[in-house]
C-alpha cells in the first residue's frame, strides 16, 4: 500500500534488460460530451480524465491484457522509469521505478513480452485521474468536497471504459493488492465474462471494523486540522499536520509489531541517552514515521485521502449477493488466486479466507495461499520472491 | 547413512521369524515372509529408504485414474504437489480442487495449474458445500491428522464418494518390528523414525473396516498392495498381508443424510 515502502533489493535501472525502460503516462478523457458518468453512490461527473500507463503490446487476438490495480495512495506508474518526472512526484519518481517494478517487465512474473499490461490511476486520486484537486468545470476552481463520492464499483466501471478504449474485450487477468485487490475483485464480479484470471493479494471482500476505525482516525485528523478549511485549501498549505498524522497511523497499520521491532527496536535516534523531552524526537521509529509523513504530504492531496479511504470503507463484495457472499462469489467465472500474509492485521488471513470459503461454497475452483511473513500488510510489496513465484506459477498455464 | 535410532532393514533371521510366527500362529506365512524378505528384490526395496513413499503412491494414483469417470469433480485432501489432480485434469477433464498444508508443495501445485487451498485440514472443511464433489480423496493423509474422524465425516459430507489410501499398520512386517524386535516399525511404506514420523494416528486395515461398519459407511471397492502386487477386494483377513490399502467409500444407502454418527471403532 505504501508506494514508498522499503526499497527493492535489486532496483532495475531503465537500461536493465528486465526493466520496461522509460515510461510516459497517457491520458484519455471520457464524458466530455453527452451524459455525465453516473456514479454508484448517486453522484455524476463530467468530464472524466483517466491517467494510465501500458507496457508490452496487445496481441492480434486481443486476449493478452493484464489490468493492474494500484493500492490506496498508488498511481498508474507501475513499472519502469518516468521519462520526465514533474510536479509533486518529481523528486520521488526520479529516485525510484514504478511501484510494482519487481513484478512487471520483460521476463518478470507479469511478463511484458507476453502480456499487454495496463495500470490506471483511480477516480478521486490526485495522480492524473480526475479527483477533488481537479478543476470543477462549474466553478473553474478545484472540486474540493464538491467532488462526488466515488466507490470501488466506479473504478471497475471506469477500468472497463478504458479497456474498451484500448480495444480490450476480455482481460487475461485482473491483478491487485490491498485496495487494488478489491478493485480487481469488483471487476471480476461486475463483468465476469471479461476477466479470465483474478489475482487478489492482501485484500478481503471488505474491510473489518478495525480497518474502518483506522480510516476514521485518519480522516478525523485531516478534517480537524485548521488548514483543512472544509476541503477548500488549495490556495494555501492545506491540512499538512492532519495528513501527516493520517499517514503515520496508516503506515503503522501497513507494518507489524515484528517488522517494526526488527527494523528499529527501541533504538534512540542518533544518541545514546534520551533527552527527556516530551515533545522532541527520541526514538528511531518516531523519526522514521516523521520522515515517511513528510515525504508523503509533499506528494499527496488530503481530500483525495478522504475519498480513497471512504471508497475502501464502503466496499463490500457481498452486495453482489444481497449480503450473501457465496451468492456473490457464484457470479465469478475467473480462475482465482487469493494470497494473504500471516502478519497482516489490516486484511488478516481469516478475512481473506472468508472470500475463499465463499468461492469454494459457490463451487468455484480457487487457489489460496497464506504466506508466512513478518512484514504485515506491506508484505505483498515486500515479499517479492514469494509473490513472484506465486504469480509466475499461476499465470503460467 | 545409518542412524542409531533407526532400525535397519536387514532381513530377520529364521529364529526371529519363528518367534513372530508364534505370535501369529501361522508358520506357513512366516516362512513365506522369510522367503520374500531374503530375496534379492526385497533387499533392493528395503535398502531404498527414501524412495518408497514416492514409488508407493503410483499404484493408488493408477487405480484412482481407472475408477474416476471423465468429467467428475474431485477434491484431493492433502494433494501434495498436485501430481494426481494434474493427471486427472489432463486425462479425464475433472473439475479439480486440491488442499495442502505444506507451502512449498502448494507452490508446486500452482505451477501445475491445479487450484489448491493452503489450509489446515485439522481446522475442518467449512469451505465446501454438502455433496459438492463426486470424489473426495485422502491419500496417505488420514494417519497424519489430529482429528482423523472429523475429517472422514467431513469427507462424506462434502463428497458423494470418499477414497482413502493409507499404510496398513497391521501388516506382518510392522507387527514383526514391534512384537519381536521391540522397535517401532520402519518399513518401505513407513520409512520414518518414531520421533520424526508425520503419522500420528496409527491404524490397521481391520480398524478402518470396523469404523466403516460402525458408522454405516459402505466399502464400495477396496484395493491393497500385497507382496508388491495389486489385490482387489479386501477383507479383514487381509490385515496381515496388505502393505497399503485403497478404499472407496460411500455412505450406506438409507443412512442419515447428514454426516455419519460420531463413533469410533
Amino acid at each position: 500500500m505504501s508506494i514508498d515502502g522499503p526499497p527493492a533489493k535489486d532496483v532495475h535501472g531503465p537500461e536493465h534488460p528486465q526493466s520496461v525502460g522509460y515510461t510516459r503516462a497517457r491520458k484519455t478523457v471520457f464524458h466530455q460530451d453527452g451524459p455525465p458518468f453516473q456514479l454508484a453512490a448517486g453522484g455524476r461527473l463530467a468530464p472524466v480524465e483517466v491517467e494510465y500507463e501500458t507496457y508490452g503490446a496487445l496481441n492480434p487476438a486481443r486476449d493478452n491484457a493484464v489490468f493492474i490495480c494500484h493500492a490506496l495512495t498508488g498511481d498508474a506508474h507501475a513499472a519502469g522509469w518516468d521519462e520526465a518526472p514533474d510536479g509533486p512526484l518529481k523528486a520521488f519518481r526520479g529516485k525510484k521505478p514504478g511501484w510494482w517494478d519487481d513484478m512487471v517487465g520483460p521476463g518478470k512474473p507479469i511478463d511484458t513480452r507476453r502480456f499487454f499490461v495496463v495500470c490506471a490511476n483511480v477516480l478521486g486520486s490526485c495522480y492524473g485521474t480526475t479527483g477533488p484537486m481537479s478543476l470543477n468545470p462549474a466553478t473553474g476552481r478545484p472540486y474540493g468536497l464538491a467532488f462526488p463520492v466515488v466507490t470501488v464499483a466506479d473504478w471497475a466501471a471506469l477500468g472497463f471504459k478504458l479497456l474498451d478504449h484500448l480495444g480490450v474485450d476480455r482481460l487475461h487477468a485482473a491483478v491487485g493488492g490491498s485496495m487494488g485487490g478489491q478493485q480487481a475483485l469488483e471487476m471480476a464480479l461486475a463483468q465476469p465474462d471479461r476477466v479470465a484470471n483474478l489475482i487478489i493479494l492482501s485484500a478481503g471482500f471488505r474491510l473489518g471494523a478495525q480497518g474502518l476505525a483506522f480510516n476514521a482516525v485518519a480522516r478525523y485528523s485531516i478534517i480537524n486540522d485548521s488548514g483543512f478549511k472544509n476541503g477548500d485549501y488549495y490556495g494555501g498549505p492545506g491540512p499538512l499536520a492532519g495528513l501527516s498524522t493520517a499517514r503515520m497511523l496508516a503506515h503503522i497499520t501497513y507494518l507489524s509489531e515484528e517488522s517494526l521491532g526488527h527494523k528499529f527496536g527501541r533504538r534512540l535516534q542518533g544518541k545514546d541517552k534520551p533527552d527527556f523531552t516530551p515533545v522532541g524526537v527520541e526514538f528511531e521509529v518516531e523519526s522514521y514515521l516523521q520522515h515517511q509523513a513528510g515525504s508523503f504530504v509533499a506528494r499527496y492531496d488530503a481530500n483525495s485521502y478522504l475519498y480513497m479511504t471512504r471508497a475502501v470503507d464502503y466496499y463490500d463484495a457481498s452486495t453482489w449477493g444481497d449480503g450473501d457472499l457465496t451468492r456473490a462469489a457464484a457470479r465469478l467465472k475467473a480462475r482465482s488466486l487469493v494470497a494473504s500474509f500471516s502478519s497482516d492485521w489490516l486484511y488478516p488471513p481469516e478475512l481473506c479466507r472468508e472470500l475463499v470459503s465463499a468461492m469454494c461454497r459457490a463451487g468455484r475452483a480457487v487457489t489460496y495461499v497464506d504466506i508466512p511473513s513478518r512484514y504485515g500488510h506491506d508484505a505483498f510489496l515486500v515479499e517479492t520472491e514469494t509473490v513472484s513465484r506465486l504469480i509466475r506459477g499461476f499465470l503460467r498455464p | 547413512m545409518t542412524r542409531p535410532d533407526r532400525p535397519d532393514h536387514t532381513a530377520p533371521s529364521l529364529g526371529e521369524l519363528r518367534a513372530f510366527a508364534a505370535y501369529n500362529l501361522d508358520v506357513s506365512l512366516a516362512a513365506k515372509a522369510h522367503e520374500i524378505l531374503t530375496s534379492k528384490a526385497a533387499h533392493e526395496i528395503l535398502s531404498a529408504r527414501a524412495a518408497p513413499a514416492q514409488a508407493g503412491r503410483r499404484w493408488q494414483d493408477q487405480v484412482i485414474m481407472d475408477e474416476v469417470p471423465r468429467g467428475a469433480s474431485v477434491l484431493d485432501l492433502g494433494c501434495g504437489e498436485g501430481e494426481l489432480l494434474s493427471q486427472l485434469i489432463r486425462r479425464l477433464a475433472v473439475r479439480a480442487q486440491g488442499v495442502e498444508l505444506d507451502p512449498l508443495a502448494v507452490l508446486k501445485t500452482i505451477d501445475r495449474g491445479v487450484p489448491v487451498l493452503n489450509i489446515d485440514l485439522d481446522h475442518g472443511l467449512v469451505d465446501f458445500a454438502d455433496q459438492s464433489f463426486d470424489y473426495v480423496i485422502l491419500e496417505s493423509t488420514l494417519q497424519t491428522l489430529k482429528n482423523p474422524l472429523a475429517v472422514l465425516r467431513e469427507m462424506l459430507r462434502v463428497g458423494r464418494r470418499g477414497i482413502v489410501a493409507f499404510p496398513n499398520f497391521g501388516h506382518w512386517r510392522v507387527r514383526f518390528d514391534l512384537a519381536v524386535r521391540g522397535r517401532m516399525p520402519v518399513t518401505p511404506e513407513l520409512p520414518y523414525g518414531w520421533h520424526d514420523t508425520p503419522n500420528i494416528h496409527l491404524f490397521t486395515l481391520a480398524d478402518f473396516l470396523d469404523w466403516c461398519l460402525v458408522n454405516e459407511v459402505t466399502v464400495e471397492q477396496s484395493f491393497g498392495l500385497v507382496e508388491g502386487r495389486l489385490k482387489a477386494g479386501l477383507s479383514p483377513t487381509d490385515n496381515l498381508v496388505v502393505e497399503e490399502a485403497l478404499i472407496f467409500l460411500e455412505r450406506a444407502p438409507g443412512s442419515r443424510p447428514g454426516p455419519p454418527a460420531e463413533a469410533s471403532p
